[in-house]
């Protein structure tokens, strides 16, 4: 396979994972990797590189839209970017010491969880209490009480960890830790996390730079590639009933899910 | 509630910056992906086997080195930190913000993170 064909098959490859991406609410980043990976036969720590690339993409492009559709809580997500960055570097130190059969292993069984919680329903649960952190930290608007700041900081370091060892946003458990921990609205918490991602993916993207990992030639099929795939999907998630698409698409990812743990396995045997 | 207001509009700015910033370097990714194309196309690739970028394509100086040449993939690469530059901005912005409001607390929250950023763009391997 010559240059050009390679670099349109993963453009077409990384536009369908940005479409899939959109319309769970996933992101491209846990998709790709596992195509990159297993269809392409691609080393995880380009995967993961050019992932963290997808990842900043679309966090930054969306922010527009997000914000219009609802109120983030910026002190809560600038204060909590300190867990989600710290976590970042953590767990791009954390990769070095890593095999990479392991690191695909961690990947499935984030990737699984990220499925399951995708089909979960949203529900807000406020607290009426003010908590004296909150009210120290400044975090409270007039609409709900913030709780649980120290819970919901351990929660956020985790998930910038994995996103750092991983490539990926990890969307799903910072919006756990701000909406089931830490009480705020679910509206609330998606937007805050979306603007949270792309500051957590350029902690770790920075020292996979420095590292090699992140190549110009794979990053530029799947950079435009998410992007695009994830603003059609965008447009397609405002005018459609998706949740049946919903259910097929966390299947798509529960297989990719088995797979990537598989393959990892099968490597340390 | 006016408070609310203001931040909002704030907000809504700093998304303009984000995607303008994403705008911005998917056209140098794209140039520069185009160049790439046209000179290397007929070349065989693969990354089954991890080598790790050259120096050129690894520091944010030699970067900036590799695009003024005008090699392909250094352009590229120049768009990609150029897109890392992007939330980066936000957090600029935010301080900037913060300072305009004198809320210390933040300006010191919102400090740290940038410094952790700026460590590992520059400094973390």
């Amino acid at each position: 396979m010559n240059t050009i064909e390679f670099t349109i098959l993963i453009a077409l490859g990384s536009i369908l994972a940005g479409f899939i991406g959109a319309l769970t609410g996933l992101g491209g980043g846990v998709i790709i990797v596992p195509l990159l990976t297993t269809a392409f036969g691609v080393d995880i720590r380009y995967a993961i590189g050019a992932s963290l690339i997808s990842v900043i993409a679309t966090s930054s492009s969306a922010a527009a839209a997000y914000i219009k559709e609802g109120y983030s809580n910026l002190r809560v997500g600038m204060f909590l970017e300190i867990a989600t960055t710290i976590g970042a570097l953590s767990g791009a130190f954390l990769a070095l010491v890593l095999a990479p059969s392991s690191i695909a292993v961690i990947f499935g069984l984030a990737l699984l969880h990220a499925a399951y919680s995708s089909l979960q329903n949203p529900k807000d649960s406020l607290e009426s209490k003010e908590d004296p952190l909150a009210k120290l930290l400044k975090m409270d608007p007039s609409s709900y009480h913030v709780q649980n700041i120290p819970g919901g900081f351990l929660l956020m370091m985790a998930a910038g960890a994995l996103s750092g060892l991983l490539g990926i946003g990890s969307g799903a458990l910072k919006v756990i830790a701000m909406d089931r921990v830490m009480k705020l609205p679910f509206k609330v918490s998606t937007t805050t996390s979306n603007f949270m991602i792309g500051v957590t993916a350029v902690a770790s993207a920075g020292i996979y730079l420095n590292r090699g990992y992140i190549d110009p030639a794979l990053s530029l099929p799947v950079m435009l590639g998410v992007l695009l795939g994830a603003t059609i999907g965008t447009r397609f998630l405002v005018r459609s009933k998706t949740s049946s698409l919903k259910i097929l698409f966390s299947a798509v990812i529960f297989i990719l899910a088995v797979e990537m743990i598989f393959a990892g396995l099968k490597v340390k045997i | 509630m006016d408070d609310r207001k203001k931040t909002h509009s704030m907000e809504t700015a700093i998304g303009h910056v984000l995607k303008t910033g994403v705008i911005l370097s998917a056209s140098i990714v794209l140039s520069g992906g185009i160049l790439y194309l046209y000179r290397y196309g007929a070349m065989t690739i693969g990354y089954a086997t991890f080598k790790g970028e050259p120096e050129s394509l690894k520091n944010v100086y030699e970067i900036f080195i590799s695009a003024l040449s005008f090699h392909s993939r250094g352009i590229i690469q120049l768009g990609l930190l150029c897109l890392m530059a992007t939330p980066i901005m936000r957090v600029i912005l935010s301080l900037v913000i913060y300072f305009k409001q004198k809320d210390i607390l933040y300006i010191i929250v919102t400090s740290i993170v940038l410094c952790l950023l700026v460590y590992s763009l520059i400094f973390a391997r």
